[in-house]
């Protein structure tokens, strides 16, 4: 990575004798957008609100653009932020919310006035002026919060649930239009997110958090594919996890219902009569055996789901139940429960969870 | 269902009539000051006389200097106390109920006591300083009804995200309570200025016995002393504090709307 713009360095913060971000570390590069994702009370929030200069660290420091800010005001830190209740203020209308920080700059009228007329633009709300915010949409006010946080050019948008309280497809127009406006700004961004494909959809990188800690730090790729964790594993997208037994720890070989599956690489750290959990995703399994699948397991239809475009099927294997998707085909009839099935898939998708 | 509304309608005839009928007894008594007819004598007797219109004066600006106390006071401790101390409300609350509790006659007679010539804090040495001190004691008397109109004007927003909305903003504190919450909590500190007002404006203990000379300690002395004109007296208190409180409803339809309360 290039010089980070943003680094967080060892911090912790305690509440009383609770640790609720135990050695928090994370570099953010120029115009990078990162994801925190985590459920509620991972710490995800809590860092923010560090960078923000709400809470002061127990701990650790904070360096924006090669300044250490861990103990200036937010009101000196020059970083803009959209919070989840927006927080647009009742008495002023749009223009004077959007121009709010840049008066208190002392910036002249005029100077203001073209601002906020530019920012209008750029959330494509350029008639809304002279609106008090109850009259808006949450998405509108939402939008507002934005231009609001970006207008005095911060060095740094931290956005805290911003799509938290709006419904399914305002939040979808409204990620993408977030992503589109920080790319064409160039602004590094933090974005705090519960919402799985909020963080995967939008993200250079993603912070998974849990119990106060990263627990990995990666693209929405990495991320997903190549979890680190049985949290992260389990907590982003769906996942079956098998149970399976080591046989051949140097070899890579584990058994899954008494049916041996060979492992990319050698089982480090585990020895034979271990047991050991595996992941798979549902979409790298298939019913028939397809190209490049080296791995086969066999077992018993358990359950069928048939959602239009896709059928969702459970396969039983042993004490192991997968789920995995196909797409609906008018030509073959779904399985029935109770047949027997085989399962496919390749043994490099398989992940061991620790 | 019939019943129940026949009841309700007593109910309130009742209570109508518990109300209005001293009100309607004095508004007559009051015009009966000419033998044998109706007329607003008594009301041109006390319009026109120089005390009613100094005394009245004396506690018109009493009372604008005591709302300007009371809101330095309230506003910034009640934000406060919702910002950061939240734990400590029920306390604020107990003390600020306390000039209901204590009787006036007590606080001032403390007053008396405490700040007499001899005092390091000598406000009875001088004019001017007694009248600050009974600026400061119906500051006291107004306590509860400024600081519950205030904390409920502050209940309507939510003080702590503007706060820290504008702060990122860049915002300092001076800047956040007379552009940020100010403004959202006016129509509540507009409402918590005018019952000041009305307590003000009819308070005679205090101004009594710190020997001032304030509107109630006038109505008192023409109490004692005149047939009509009390009454007259009592109806132009009564109508300004109903123009008081009509000021707050009208008012509070400019309050600024809050985004999630729309209506």
């Amino acid at each position: 990575m290039a010089e980070p713009f943003l680094s967080i360095q060892h911090v912790r913060k305690s509440f009383g004798a609770t640790t609720v971000v135990e050695d928090f570390n994370l570099d953010v590069a120029p115009g990078e957008f990162v994801s925190f994702l985590g459920p509620s009370g991972c710490g995800k929030t809590t860092v923010l609100r560090m960078v923000a200069g709400f809470e002061e660290p127990s701990a650790g420091k904070i360096v924006v653009g090669g300044k250490d800010i861990t103990r200036l005001k937010p009101n000196q830190r020059n970083v803009g932020m959209v919070f989840q209740a927006y927080a647009l203020f009742p008495n002023l209308t749009v223009a004077q919310n959007i121009g709010f920080g840049l008066k208190v700059a002392g910036m002249a009228k005029a100077a203001i006035d073209s601002r906020v007329a530019e920012m209008l633009d750029i959330i494509k709300l350029p008639q809304m002026a002279d609106r008090y915010p109850y009259q808006l949409s949450g998405g509108q006010q939402q939008r507002i919060a934005l231009a609001r946080a970006i207008a005095p050019k911060p060095k740094l948008l931290l956005l805290d649930e911003p799509l938290s309280a709006l419904d399914a497809k305002v939040r979808v127009s409204l990620r993408e239009e977030i992503r589109s406006i920080q790319k064409k700004l160039g602004i590094t961004t933090i974005f705090v997110t519960h919402d799985q494909e909020e963080a995967l959809s939008i993200s250079d990188r993603i912070a998974v958090m849990y119990g106060g800690k990263a627990e990995q730090v990666g693209t929405p790729f990495e991320i997903y594919n190549r979890p680190a964790t049985k949290f992260v594993a389990n907590f982003v997208g769906t996942l079956n996890v098998l149970e399976g037994k080591v046989t051949d720890p140097a070899s890579g070989k584990v058994q899954v219902n008494a049916q041996e599956v060979s492992l990319k690489g050698k089982l480090n750290g585990s020895k034979s009569g271990d047991t050991l959990s595996l992941a798979l995703r549902p979409e790298a399994i298939s019913l028939a055996r397809q190209p490049g699948h080296d791995t086969s397991l066999s077992g018993e239809i358990a359950e069928v789901h048939f959602l239009g475009s896709v059928i969702r099927v459970r396969v039983g294997i042993g004490g192991n139940t997968v789920s995995l998707d196909t797409f609906n085909n008018s030509a073959t009839p779904p399985p029935a429960v109770g047949e027997k099935a085989d399962i496919s898939f390749s043994s490099g998708d398989m992940l061991v969870l620790h | 269902m019939k019943t129940g509304r026949f009841w309700a309608w007593v109910v309130f005839i009742l209570g109508a009539a518990y109300f209005f009928i001293p009100l309607i007894a004095t508004v007559e008594f009051s015009m009966r000051m000419r033998r044998g007819a109706y007329s607003f004598d008594a009301y041109q007797i006390v319009l026109g006389d120089p005390r009613f219109q100094a005394t009245f004066m004396y506690s018109v600006v009493a009372a604008i200097f005591t709302i300007i106390l009371g809101v330095l006071v309230v506003v910034p401790a009640a934000y406060w106390i919702r910002l950061r101390l939240p734990q400590i409300r029920p306390l604020v609350e107990f003390i600020t109920l306390l000039p209901l509790v204590i009787p006036a006659i007590v606080i001032v007679f403390g007053y008396i006591r405490m700040y007499g010539s001899n005092s390091p804090l000598p406000f009875l040495a001088n004019d001017t300083a007694t009248n600050a001190l009974l600026v400061i004691g119906y500051a006291t008397l107004s306590l509860p009804y400024m600081y519950r109109a205030v904390d409920t004007g502050l209940r309507t927003i939510d003080v702590r995200t503007l706060t820290e909305a504008a702060q990122i903003l860049g915002a300092g504190w001076s800047t956040i309570i007379t552009r940020v919450i100010l403004p959202n909590v006016l129509i509540a500190v507009l409402s918590g200025a005018f019952l000041t007002f009305a307590i003000v404006i009819g308070e005679f203990t205090m101004a009594s016995l710190l020997n001032r000379p304030a509107f109630g300690p006038y109505l008192q002395n023409i109490g004692a002393n005149r047939a009509y004109e009390p009454a007259a007296l009592a109806i132009i208190a009564f109508a300004i504090t109903w123009g008081c409180m009509s000021l707050i409803q009208i008012l509070s339809r400019f309050a600024p709307k809050s985004a999630n309360r729309p209506n």
